[in-house]
């Protein structure tokens, strides 16, 4: 299993998304994609799968709303009946719409923070962890495209070349 | 250019001829008397086949709902008096207006919301929108006739014809101190005024816009486009004050002792979403017929999210007047929801899951959006949703406990979506589907999600 890569740095969004494209029509395997901005369709042109994020954004949504339905009933109906807005009907189904707001705030809660959380797990993010990026110009206004190597240096180098490279790099395995 | 087929317009003059007959069926079967009106609440009462007589035309649900009401009247009827006999007649007698006032204020407001769209979109210089810019202006052809019509409605009760709105009988503003206070601002010459002097304001728009768009067809420069723009942008401006008043005009002085401080967004909001999902609907029928070639998925996809967005907004100030008045529980304020829950619980609430929690539900899927079933089958509830919603807005102050959605109310539905399908696709063979000569049009043919 070859690990060995090379780095290609393009100057421009749409130079990079057809180099994409191209690298990927001749069956080379590109690694990465490091960009300073979200780049529109790059994902597709990449061919990463499609994001679950959403659906687990919906789970947590639900997980929200019937924590704070179990709560609220739990507080204002079973442990301390409220007498809510002069009607004491100690009914929770009568006293909703007071509790709507709680519904829809612990709802939009846990659906934000959870897929936070997610999201850095997933992507192996925490505080203090070192940048992952090989080349600090990708922060700054160049993108890099990182394809694995197979021997096949001379060729891939003509074709990166070609896709409107600005520099073309081997950087040396600094993997112990 | 699009051709009107005859299928489409032999289905429009279908639904108006049925439409009609079921409107003069429900004026000739008003009652005349007040004995009649006693005779009939009795037998609505009384008789138990009726309600499967009414089966056909309405749902299950709607007949459960009929019950309960049938036992409202049962009781009331224990302890009638003279005086609740002539308000029982009366509102027996505003049915078939109400029902007929309904739904042309519900069709004409889907043309007045497009319009509204269309001009954001205008204003906004919108880039993905431009491909259906023809079609919003084809359903907007339906403001002036739709609008003459609800006009010709608010005259004629003025003229006392009907009772819709009590605070125009001057006995009653006599007796009532409220009412009475208000009479400057509601009186018959200046509401009519107001209602004749907003139709113009806003038919004036779509004339010009129209105007400039057709032009800009043929255009070498952006000056039309440039012109369109200023006028979209100044003619917001003139919508969002003039659509408030018309909805306290039209809508809220039905019941003239209740206010609602955000009741002019509640009302376009409604007409906003119902405006969006038919410009959805149409865009996805003429496709099916193989026009609006250029329109691809992703402008379906972005109908569906502002279906989606508006739908959750609708909710959003539905909810914020409804809390605070149940919350707060002042007398003056709250009957108007009491009314509801009570005579009218199952529209009430019916329409909150068809407005709400279905397109919330069906629509929230990414993929959904750009599926057209899924669209379609939305867009129809939702638009069945907010003609529930106009109903709630008026017939409670109209008929009160007296309401149902029978052979009228169908009719009157049927009617104007009649003349609204033969209208507006009559409007859309005017002019060519693209606007070709619009400086967004290439975007917009390109734009994808």
């Amino acid at each position: 299993m070859s690990n060995q890569v090379i780095h290609a740095l393009y100057d421009d969004d749409d130079t990079l998304l057809s180099a994409v494209k191209e690298v990927r029509a001749n069956k080379h395997h590109i690694e990465e994609v490091y960009t300073p901005f979200p780049v529109h369709g790059l994902d597709k042109a990449m061919g990463l799968n499609e994001t679950r994020i959403a659906i687990m954004a919906f789970i947590y949504g639900c997980i929200g709303f019937t924590v704070a339905v179990t709560m609220i009933n739990y507080i204002m109906i079973v442990d301390w009946p409220q007498n809510i807005g002069g009607k004491p009907s100690f009914s929770f189904l009568e006293n909703m719409p007071a509790f709507v707001p709680v519904m829809f705030e612990m709802t939009v809660f846990f659906a934000a923070h959870l897929m936070v959380i997610t999201f850095y797990l997933r992507s192996r993010l925490w505080p203090f962890k070192e940048a992952e990026n090989p080349n600090p110009l990708t922060t700054d206004d160049m993108f890099l495209m990182e394809v694995e190597l197979h021997d096949n240096e001379k060729e891939l180098t003509a074709l990166l070349k070609k896709t409107g490279a600005v520099e073309i790099s081997i950087p040396e395995n600094t993997e112990e | 250019m699009y051709t009107f087929s005859n299928k489409l317009r032999n289905l429009a003059f279908t639904f108006m001829v049925i439409g009609l007959a079921g409107l003069v069926y429900g004026f000739l079967s008003a009652p005349k008397t007040i004995e009649e009106a006693k005779a009939m609440v009795a037998a609505s009462h009384h008789d138990a086949g009726h309600g499967e007589d009414h089966a056909t035309t309405t749902t299950h649900a709607d007949e459960a709902a009929h019950g309960s009401e049938h036992g409202a009247a049962g009781h009331a009827e224990e302890g009638h008096d003279a005086s609740h006999d002539e308000h029982v007649f009366h509102q027996l007698q505003n049915k078939p207006w109400a029902a007929l006032y309904v739904a042309a204020f519900f069709f004409f407001m889907i043309s007045l919301g497009v319009l509204a769209f269309y001009a954001i979109n205008r204003a906004a210089q919108a880039g993905w929108s431009p491909v259906l810019f023809r079609v919003m202006e084809g359903i907007t052809a339906y403001l002036l006739p739709g609008g003459i019509i609800v006009v010709i409605i608010l005259a004629l009760s003025g003229f006392h014809l009907n009772h819709l709105f009590i605070w125009m009988d001057p006995e009653v503003v006599a007796h009532d101190k409220l009412i009475a206070g208000k009479v400057g601002f509601l009186n018959v010459p200046f509401f009519l005024g107001r209602a004749v002097f907003f139709l113009a304001g806003w038919t004036l728009y779509r004339f010009i816009s129209r105007k400039y768009s057709l032009a800009q067809d043929e255009a070498g420069d952006d000056s039309n486009h440039v012109k369109n723009f200023r006028w979209s942008a100044g003619f917001l401006v003139f919508f969002i004050v003039t659509e408030s008043i018309m909805s306290w005009d039209w809508i809220m002085s039905i019941d003239p002792h209740w206010f609602s401080t955000l009741f002019g967004w509640y009302v376009f909001a409604s007409m906003f979403v119902t405006g969006i999902t038919v410009i959805a609907l149409i865009s996805i029928y003429l496709k099916s017929k193989g026009y609006l070639e250029f329109v691809n998925d992703s402008h379906i996809h972005d109908l569906g999210k502002f279906m989606f967005g508006v739908s959750v907004f609708w909710t959003y100030l539905w909810f914020s007047q409804f809390m605070l008045i149940w919350y707060s529980n002042i007398p003056e304020e709250v009957t108007y929801f009491i009314t509801r829950i009570e005579d009218y619980n199952l529209p009430f609430f019916g329409m909150i899951a068809m407005n709400f929690l279905f397109p919330l539900l069906i629509l929230m899927n990414s993929d959904y959006k750009r599926t057209n079933y899924f669209v379609v089958m939305a867009g129809i509830v939702i638009v069945l949703g907010h003609y529930l919603d106009v109903f709630n807005m008026i017939m409670p102050s109209a008929v009160g406990d007296q309401w149902f959605i029978g052979i009228p109310e169908v009719g009157g539905f049927l009617f104007f979506l009649g003349l609204f399908i033969f209208i507006v696709f009559t409007a859309l063979t005017k002019a060519p589907l693209l606007a070709k000569g619009d400086p967004y049009m290439g975007e917009s043919e390109r734009f994808h999600y």
